[in-house]
């Protein structure tokens, strides 16, 4: 069954694409080998991410550029994420609704993804979803995420190009965002620059973006989904930012620090996952009740569970053969 | 974890009519019962409806219509439904309706129609009760 559907995202096959994604959206062992398999052919396409307070128009900026990227003759996906309820788990998901001129180009794959709930592993199941977009040959895959900056990683971390979106009347704001939104972004964007105070959210940003990082100098673009300014300079400094990322040969500092921690976080989360399906949920949850009754400590009970995992894994040969390793070429 | 398979549907309203308030309680009322929901907006074409429905991989794709041209407009859904190979889709169907045209509907694969005053709970539960169970 997987190699059915491999074989059909790569010939392109929309039907086949759409059921991949919500494989991979559904997780488990079945979306990991899908994933294995269709990465290598993922290598070329650039994976964008844009974020940004909500309402800041980044459906409608994403819909322009679609179009403005598709009249320069490349191939675009979208993946528009929304959040699901807490309650119910269920979710209205509306970016179709300000991409409605998307609708008359079906060559635009366009997806909308909820949140689910999950607390970490959104980012993977979005970058999931774009290497299935890219397999399939899409070479510039856009993902639309709210909220930046509130999980210790999101998306911005794991796509090649992040676009910060930003709104007229956010002067003061600015300054507070400096920690988290701003530094992540290797574009800024004011968008709604039709609407008056554009100019001085720019002037701030220029002052933000006056050092390049990593030898890269962080554009600042006024655009507007009502009068269409900016979108082809947009689409220039995404199509220069890619050159700038195939062509570099030593990167900043700071980014490799970051880049270290990210694929630490990964990691972790990579081990929790074998250690949830290697150690008996039995065994876990009799730690849980230690600590709950007041016998552990949370940290020693998290100590426990660890070692019983290294002891399992030294116990069962099998899970010791060397995994495959994924290069993208 | 999240494992679980969730219903995807779309709420899509074909045609000319802008009137979508009914769409979106139904829209709120299937998330509240635990679907995810893909709202399109209004004046779709068929054809969009039909590439929306394929892209986003839903189980079911409920139509509004509330202008009286909705014989045409749903066959026209359909066919494009059928072009495109989605045999398996559910649709059904809501808004202002006549009897004699529900039966109609029926034949060309709309599964169920609810008008006015039906419930979102009924709804739900004839959505669940009827969509394919898929790996």
């Amino acid at each position: 069954m997987i190699e059915s559907l491999v074989q059909g995202v790569l010939a392109g096959q929309p039907r086949a694409v759409a059921r991949a994604i919500t494989l991979v959206e559904n997780g488990g062992p079945d979306a990991a080998q899908l994933v294995a398999r269709l990465r290598p052919a993922a290598g070329k396409g650039q994976l964008i991410g844009f974020t940004g307070s909500p309402g800041a128009g980044k459906s409608s900026l994403i819909c322009k550029l679609a179009r403005e990227l598709r009249s320069r003759g490349r191939s675009v996906g979208v993946l528009a994420v929304d959040p699901s309820s807490p309650f119910s788990g269920g979710a209205v998901l509306g970016d179709r609704v300000r991409m409605q001129e998307l609708a008359c180009d079906p060559e635009v794959f366009v997806r909308s993804m909820a949140s689910r709930g999950r607390s970490g592993g959104l980012a993977e199941a979005v970058e999931d979803a774009a290497v299935v977009l890219r397999a399939a040959g899409k070479e510039i895959v856009m993902v639309e995420t709210v909220g930046v900056g509130q999980g210790e990683l999101d998306i911005a971390s794991l796509a090649h190009t992040v676009v910060v979106v930003l709104t007229p009347g956010m002067g003061d704001e600015i300054q507070s965002l400096k920690a988290g939104l701003l530094e992540v972004a290797d574009i800024y964007v004011v968008n709604k620059a039709d609407l008056v105070g554009a100019d001085a959210v720019a002037r701030s940003l220029q002052a933000e973006a006056e050092r390049p990082v990593g030898g890269w100098w962080r554009p600042v673009i006024q655009t507007s989904s009502v009068d269409g300014r900016g979108i082809a300079e947009l689409a220039e400094a995404l199509e220069a930012h890619a050159a700038h990322l195939r062509g570099r040969t030593k990167a900043d500092e700071q980014e490799i620090r970051l880049t270290y921690k990210t694929i630490l976080t990964l990691a972790g989360r990579e081990i929790v996952e074998e250690l949830e399906s290697t150690v008996q949920p039995d065994r876990l949850e009799r730690l849980a009740l230690d600590v709950v009754t007041g016998n552990l400590e949370p940290r020693q009970a998290a100590r426990a569970a660890v070692r019983m995992f290294l002891r399992e894994r030294r116990r069962d040969p099998s899970s010791r053969k060397e995994e495959e390793v994924e290069v993208v070429a | 974890m999240s494992r679980e398979r969730k219903i995807r549907v779309l709420i899509a309203k074909p045609g000319l009519d802008g009137h979508d308030r009914g769409a979106k309680v139904v829209a709120r009322a299937l998330r509240d019962a635990g679907m995810e929901v893909v709202y399109t907006g209004i004046r779709q074409t068929p054809q969009a409806i039909a590439d929306a429905a394929l892209q986003e991989d839903v189980d079911v794709v409920g139509l509004s219509s509330l202008s009286g041209a909705h014989m045409s407009l749903f066959t026209r859904v359909m066919e494009e439904i059928r072009k495109r190979g989605l045999d398996d889709l559910l649709v059904i169907a809501g808004g202002i309706i006549p009897d004699e045209d529900q039966e109609e509907l029926k034949k060309i694969g709309v599964r169920a129609v609810f008008g006015p005053g039906s419930s979102t709970e009924e709804m739900a539960e004839f959505i669940r009760a009827n969509v394919r169970s898929r790996v």
